[in-house]
């Protein structure tokens, strides 16, 4: 990068990270370019999709709307931080299991808006699902699906989704 | 009527086979995709609706040594987009035709770069008076298009309408329009283009028809058919909207390849795929319809005109299956459409999702309410009176062989929707509440795969091969776009070959690797394709049994040990087929009679809506969709797509209106071109009837553009039983209400507390 770039530091799923670039920078772009983690999509640039959604510090966030110099020490979560170690996250068995995810591109921001309902409240209701999801469009499901998966997934009664994962094999 | 055969594969819930790639985030879309060395490119277009390019400046202040810039002169062959007819140019060269139209294109390493220069071409025009609407271009004042506007005409014509009008108790007639659409895929669409002497035009990108793409790319660069190659990458959503698009920016991005000698990569930001991409056609749909005295179908004239835009691109094939929906699934002896297709000076309107059929559904399902209000008739009772059933002839005097269970649909519909309570407690409540709910319903067919002589011209050829690492591969050009293609060829292909959903894997639709089974469209690939996979795995078990030894019963293990002996003696493993019409199948272009399409789906729907009198606000509280389209080969994904399909016909009836304003997309954002959110989506129950297709890949037929019909006409039918008004224009904004409800009202007070 050019002279008089900042280094910006903070981490990302839990990993340290210093990037010299531009504080104006969307953090989008540093994710998906200076950090080639390309899992956090690009819809419409202005925060009204919802698809670059990310966690930061605990809160949802688009981004395509946070300049980078705002992440400075912050803790990140984008969608390649939800599975450990290999092993799908239970909100991403339950989209796999309950078809919540179709074309796949508003999956990722749709997982952390997931993420971060669940974080907050464990078991929502179906009208808190709808308004924890409402800043991420989703195009091919008609959404009802999505729903499902959340309440799949926050039900504690996983031996249900391996049942149905069972089946499906 | 066929029983439903008893499988291990196909009709189970398998999981989607790229799904763990696209919840892990490592799905590959275009975007994600980076090269070495890699340029950028950017499109300069047209800022007028209609006239000459009187000159392009290139402003100082920009080293343009440093960019790669192109036009229409830079192009080594026809400067045309390859599709129905070639009036599309690439480029523009001399006249622009809509705002937007693509003039130049210019390529650097730092897209950040680009903007800048782009403001610093400056063209200067001689404007023409364009022609915006479908009104104005009837009328044949200012021709923006070949000799008098009409980009394509048909006529249907089944007994004699003229002869009917007489015998009439009623005649109703009426007006219906509908708006453009846009396909809001969340991904815009974005191509990268390599250029090498040796191997010609390579492209990667978002897109449904990969051999859409090379026959254009082949007429532009006047290569050979193994000097382009086009292959698809993971895309996110399409809806038709990737349909015809891509031909023209992969022609885009492989000139700047050409030229510059770089790999270009081209993404558009969501203002310039808004503005300059295909949206669905408006329309115009005017019914005149006589009746006898019990509601039977008399005569239906019925005239279909829609709005093309600038250039033909689907227009006239949009406009046949927008014909031959007109009538709705409905006997009647004498049937007259008279269906135009005119230019005006817009982008060019496209495929999108139900292809002609949601407009003119809208218009005969709303009109259906309107003869009902006329007559005195209960609305569903009308419907029941002149469904098709069985033996009977649509307008085309195409014999309906296959069951048709029009009567049980609705019945069901009926039942789960306990429709009749239901109305009358609103009717009830509906006097002292301001809020007023209605309930409506819309019946309908859509025929699957291509319209008339369609397939057979396609001749698509689709197979498999065994790949040495012991996995069957499917070879078709038929694309995912979260449709399912992937996951439903695949449980095809496991469940012909008696083999595992796991052994078989997709080849990644690549015009070099894969033959072309046709374009990913039309709800043709399930029934057509996924026929010619389950063909192709009964033709390579019994290559595997006359010259590998294969018994009669076989684990995968002894399977691809016989496919390992077949290619140790024939080289490879591969199994294709070509499609076959099924038998009895004849459509005649010229005269517009026959078999319209091999098979037909069938649905009815229910729409609840609340109709608040004092915000003006409507909204879809719940929604009962009833359906069949023949064999459901996955529930998740086939009801996946019936609620996709309705989620996204609620926004073309209630929410998103494409505003312009000189012939340019004004609401070209996200933010002020809205789509239905996860608050406005009700709760969709849905249904399936399964009747087994013969000719379908085990038993299906076609499904993803069927929900996209009925939605609209349902809901405004809805309010219509709401609040008495019915309403003829979609999107139905609160404004349009506001207008319409304010000016009929004495407002019927609430009852004091």
């Amino acid at each position: 990068m050019s002279d008089g770039c900042p280094t910006i530091r903070f981490t990302v799923n839990g990993q340290d990270v210093a990037v010299e670039t531009l504080p104006m920078k969307r953090l989008l772009d540093v994710l998906r370019e200076d950090l080639h983690l390309t899992g956090t999509k690009e819809g419409c640039g202005e925060g009204e999709c919802g698809s670059c959604s990310v966690r930061m510090n605990g809160e949802l966030v688009n981004s395509c709307l946070i300049p980078v110099l705002q992440a400075e020490g912050a803790a990140i979560q984008t969608v390649e931080g939800l599975a450990i170690n290999g092993e799908l996250h239970p909100l991403q068995k339950a989209f796999l299991q309950c078809g919540g995810a179709q074309c796949g591109i508003c999956t990722p921001g749709m997982l952390m808006a997931a993420t971060q309902l669940l974080a907050i409240n464990p078991h929502p209701s179906m009208p808190e699902i709808r308004e924890g999801l409402a800043g991420n469009l989703c195009r091919c499901t008609g959404f009802t699906r999505i729903f499902e998966s959340v309440v799949s997934a926050a039900s504690a009664d996983t031996s249900n989704l391996q049942a149905q994962a069972d089946h499906a094999r | 009527m066929d029983p439903i055969e008893k499988t291990r594969i196909v009709g189970a819930p398998v999981l989607r086979k790229e799904g763990v790639d696209k919840l892990l985030g490592r799905a590959r879309y275009v975007d994600d995709i980076e090269r070495e060395g890699m340029w950028f490119g950017l499109t300069v277009r047209s800022t007028i609706p209609r006239g000459f390019i009187r000159s392009i400046g290139f402003d100082r202040r920009i080293d343009w040594s440093q960019f790669t810039v192109v036009t229409a002169a830079d192009i080594p062959g026809k400067n045309h987009i390859h599709l129905i007819i070639a009036d599309q140019p690439v480029l523009a060269d001399g006249m622009v035709n809509h705002c937007d139209e693509a003039i130049l294109l210019l390529a650097h390493p730092d897209k950040h770069k680009l903007r800048e220069a782009a403001s610093a071409v400056h063209i200067e025009y001689d404007p023409l008076p364009p022609v915006f609407t479908i009104d104005e271009s009837e009328r044949q004042e200012t021709i923006v298009w070949g000799a008098d506007n009409l980009i394509k005409s048909f006529l249907l014509e089944k007994g004699d309408v003229d002869s009917a009008w007489s015998n009439a108790a009623h005649i109703v007639e009426g007006e219906y329009r509908t708006g453009a659409q846009e396909h809001l895929y969340i991904e815009n669409n974005g191509m990268i283009a390599e250029w090498n002497p040796e191997t010609g035009i390579t492209v990667w990108g978002s897109l449904q028809c990969p051999y859409y793409v090379h026959k254009s790319l082949l007429a532009v660069f006047d290569l050979p058919e193994d000097k382009v190659r086009v292959i698809q990458t993971e895309t996110g959503g399409a809806f038709g909207g990737k349909e015809d698009y891509p031909s023209t920016l992969a022609s885009h991005a492989a000139l700047l390849a050409f030229k510059s000698g770089h790999i270009v990569k081209m993404v558009y930001d969501r203002m310039e795929d808004l503005a300059a991409t295909t949206k669905r056609h408006p329309s115009r749909v005017r019914h005149r319809t006589a009746l006898a005295s019990n509601g039977k179908l008399l005569a239906m004239d019925i005239e279909v005109a829609t709005d093309g835009g600038a250039y033909t691109t689907l227009s006239s094939t949009v406009l046949s299956r927008a014909t031959l929906h007109s009538p709705g699934p409905y006997v009647c002896p004498n049937v007259r459409v008279r269906a135009h297709a005119w230019a005006t000076n817009t982008v060019p309107y496209g495929a999108f999702r139900g292809f002609g059929a949601p407009q003119s559904i809208f218009a005969i399902e709303r009109h259906m309410d309107e003869i009902a209000a006329v007559i005195g008739l209960d609305p569903v009772e009308l419907r029941r009176r002149n469904f098709l059933h069985d033996g009977d002839t649509t307008a085309t005097e195409q014999v309906m062989r296959d069951p048709v269970i029009l009567d049980k649909l609705l019945d069901r519909a009926l039942a789960e929707s306990d429709y009749y309570d239901r109305h009358k407690k609103f009717a009830q409540q509906n006097q002292s509440n301001p809020i007023k709910r209605g309930l409506g319903i819309a019946a309908f067919f859509h025929g699957s795969g291509f319209t008339g002589s369609g397939e057979r011209y396609l001749n698509s050829l689709a197979g498999i091969d065994v790949i040495p690492e012991g996995k069957v591969r499917i070879l078709v050009a038929n694309t995912e776009f979260g449709q399912g293609t992937n996951t439903v060829l695949s449980q095809i292909a496991a469940e012909a070959l008696n083999i595992g959903y796991d052994d078989i894997i997709v080849a990644q639709p690549d015009t070099s690797v894969v033959p072309n089974s046709g374009p990913t469209v039309a709800s043709r690939t399930t029934m057509v394709v996924g026929h010619l996979i389950e063909r192709a795995g009964a033709q390579l078990l019994t290559m595997l049994r006359e010259h590998a030894g294969l018994g009669a019963h076989f684990t995968p293990k002894e399977f691809f040990a016989a496919c390992e002996r077949y290619r140790s003696s024939h080289g490879k493993v591969e199994s294709l087929c070509r499609y076959e019409a099924p038998p009895g199948i004849f459509w005649d272009d010229k005269t517009y009679h026959g078999e319209a399409y091999p098979a037909y789906v069938w649905s009815v729907q229910v729409a609840q809506v609340a109709v608040d009198t004092v915000t003006y606000s409507a909204e879809v509280e719940d929604f009962w969709s009833v359906q069949e389209v023949g064999r459901v080969l996955n529930p998740i994904l086939a009801g996946g797509q019936i609620e996709g399909g309705i989620a996204q016909a609620i926004g073309y009836a209630l929410y998103e209106k494409v505003l312009l304003q000189n012939g340019h997309m004004a609401n070209n954002q996200m933010t002020n071109y809205i789509m239905p959110t996860a608050e406005d989506v009700p709760p969709i129950h849905v249904y399936f009837e399964q009747i087994p297709f013969r000719y379908g890949g085990f038993g299906a037929k076609g499904i993803g553009e069927l929900p996209h019909d009925g939605p609209a006409p349902a809901i405004l039918n809805a309010i219509r039983d709401a609040t008495g008004v019915g309403f003829n224009t979609i999107p139905l904004l609160p404004e349009d209400l506001f207008l319409e409800l304010s000016m009929r009202e004495p407002q019927v007070e609430t009852a004091p507390v």
